[in-house]
């Protein structure tokens, strides 16, 4: 659904991404991991038309990203950046609302209501409806901004970092809401630092390093030991849960007396 | 579960109309009683009756006092109330589509800018478009100065938030240096017009200039009430709101526009007005939120309502004499305005 052809960003003389290609398929959740500084989020924003590819493009559903019209695009694909601040005290509701945006005028926003309270219920902040967005937590932010983009009901979703600042319960619910997006048919697109996670919730995962792309597959395929220790710097353990079989990534930790 | 839910929000948006018909209705009549009292009030004291009988078409027993409402009383209201209403929805255009509760029309140069051309013109003695000289190159240089500071912020295609406040600063420092420059230039009874120009009043106000702000005014509101809805998304901030369909580019031309042609127009015959812009949209957001859709007509309306009020006082505090509105505006609206914004902040969570 989305597709990066080659795709290479320049910023000021520095290379943050290096000549990718990567597809975004329907029906599966996409996971991109790699050290910090490895170009996740700049490639993440390409791929959502915030920075113009310096070489290659992006394409959505087959036409380059830099032809859609913005209201068209934001019915097809919804984003999440890491840092969602709002300005102005508005209540949660109001926040959640605002996904809504590119439907108006259209049959689709005769669903508002519905899909409003739908997507404040799946990301648990039902409660906080009515509380000013200033008054909230870090993580209870975090899932009202995910909230709407949830309430925007587009089938492509890239979502950067959204576990970051949440507990495992929600990193959890987070997770699971992106596979039930992806089982109805849409794309998923998610930024985790968690590999565990990743492993666990993925069908297929990507390692950036240093602005490439280094391998993609299944997790079993691409969480190796000897892969991700030399992309992290640090060597890793990888080994089968006990129950269900998927990789456990732990850093090797020595705990010196 | 879900039946109950709908009810609950169906509750509450009924209660919130109520509110938004209620503080329009009560805008609405301060409006009118506060035009009405400021056409009576002032050296030539009339009754309200009489004010009433002129405004209904009838003939006043008093010939001198109906040449004074209407040749000087009413076009000075409603001088007052388009400048107000053009300097409240400028400041919730500004602060929208910055998403940044300090701005105000003058962060992007539209004020200074204007000085520059009024000092320019009465420096100079310029008369070569009689009485509108002044305020006609006040208008012209206050759009040149906000397009240039839109212009300058520019870079990739793209205008950040911060770097178009930070060039606004910039120039408003050399337009306030051209302005120094000038009054040094100028001579006595320049300086002094500068002096005055600069602390804004509309006592000068009459019918022909009514009519050149009006259509100005018009624009910029018409243009406010259209993008209201956006103004929302922007403060999610430009990528976020980018993400859900907005043309953030396109919304910030054409605000920075329709400010730039606003303020001008109403800075040009008015002089520099302090703080309206500033302080409408935050009351209306103290009482109402900060939904757009409400805080742009209410800022209109309250910014009318508070700049007739402000020329309603310059005029009757002292007797015989016009006292500055800008001052007035500042003087009484600044502890007022800094008491609300203590109260909510420990009541309401305030601003982050």
């Amino acid at each position: 659904m989305i597709n990066a052809v080659d795709v290479s960003v320049r910023i000021g003389g520095s290379l943050l991404v290096d000549r990718v290609s990567l597809q975004l398929h329907a029906g599966e959740v996409l996971v991109l991991v790699g050290p910090n500084g490895a170009g996740k989020s700049t490639l993440l924003a390409a791929m959502a038309g915030d920075l113009p590819p310096s070489t290659g493009d992006v394409l959505l559903d087959g036409v380059s990203l830099a032809r859609w019209r913005h209201v068209d695009a934001a019915r097809r694909r919804a984003v999440l950046p890491q840092h969602n601040p709002v300005a102005f005290p508005f209540d949660v509701r109001s926040v959640v609302e605002m996904g809504r945006a590119p439907w108006q005028g259209t049959p689709e926003e005769d669903e508002d209501d519905d899909v409003v309270t739908t997507a404040l219920r799946d990301t648990g902040v039902e409660h906080l409806a009515d509380r000013a967005h200033p008054t909230l937590s870090g993580g209870e932010q975090a899932r009202v901004a995910l909230a709407r983009v949830l309430a925007q009901s587009t089938p492509v979703l890239l979502l950067d970092e959204p576990t970051a600042a949440l507990d495992l319960r929600h990193q959890e619910l987070v997770l699971s809401l992106a596979r039930r997006r992806a089982r109805d048919g849409g794309a998923v697109l998610v930024v985790l630092h968690d590999l565990t996670l990743a492993a666990a919730h993925a069908d297929r995962v990507a390692v950036l390093d240093g602005g490439a792309l280094v391998a993609t597959g299944p997790p079993q395929d691409v969480c190796t030991a000897e892969l991700l220790s030399d992309v992290y710097r640090h060597p890793v353990e990888v080994f089968p849960h006990p129950r269900t079989g998927m990789p456990v990534v732990l850093p090797v930790r020595s705990r010196e007396e | 579960m879900t039946a109950d839910i709908a009810v609950r929000l169906g509750n509450a948006r009924e209660h919130r109309r109520t509110k938004v018909i209620a503080l329009f209705a009560g805008l609405t009549a301060a409006l009118v009683i506060v035009s009405i009292a400021s056409a009576g009030a002032g050296q030539y004291g009339m009754p309200v009756t009489d004010v009433l009988r002129a405004l209904t078409g009838q003939e006043l027993a008093d010939p001198y006092a109906e040449g004074v409402l209407w040749s000087v009383r009413f076009p000075r209201v409603v001088m007052s109330l388009l400048v107000g209403a053009t300097l409240g929805v400028c400041g919730a255009l500004m602060q929208g589509t910055f998403g940044n509760p300090l701005a105000e029309p003058g962060v992007v140069g539209v004020a200074s800018g204007a000085a520059v051309g009024a000092c320019v013109s009465i420096v100079f003695g310029l008369t070569f478009l009689g009485a509108f000289t002044t305020p006609g190159i006040a208008f012209a240089t206050g759009l040149i100065t906000t397009l240039s500071v839109y212009a300058l912020s520019r870079s990739n295609g793209r205008t950040g938030t911060v770097s178009m406040i930070l060039t606004g600063v910039a120039v408003n420092a050399v337009a306030g240096a051209l302005v120094a420059l000038l009054m040094f230039v100028g001579d006595q009874s320049a300086r002094e017009q500068i002096v005055f120009w600069q602390l804004g009043s509309v006592a000068g106000a009459r019918w022909p200039y009514v009519w050149v702000v009006l259509p100005l005014a018009a624009l910029t509101a018409l243009v406010a009430l259209a993008t209201a809805r956006r103004l929302d998304l922007l403060s999610l901030g430009d990528r976020q709101a980018r993400h859900l369909g907005v043309n953030v580019e396109r919304v910030r031309l054409v605000v920075t526009c329709a400010v730039a042609v606003g303020v001008s127009a109403a800075v040009s015959y008015a002089g520099i007005i302090a703080f309206v812009g500033l302080v409408v949209p935050h009351l209306v957001r103290i009482v109402m939120g900060p939904g757009h859709l409400v805080l742009v007509p209410a800022s209109l309306l309250g910014g009318a309502v508070l700049l007739a009020s402000a020329d309603l006082l310059a005029r009757t505090v002292v007797s015989y004499a016009d006292l500055p509105i800008g001052m007035v505006t500042a003087l009484v609206g600044g502890p007022f305005f800094f008491w609300l914004l203590r109260r909510t902040r420990t009541t309401a969570g305030g601003w982050a």
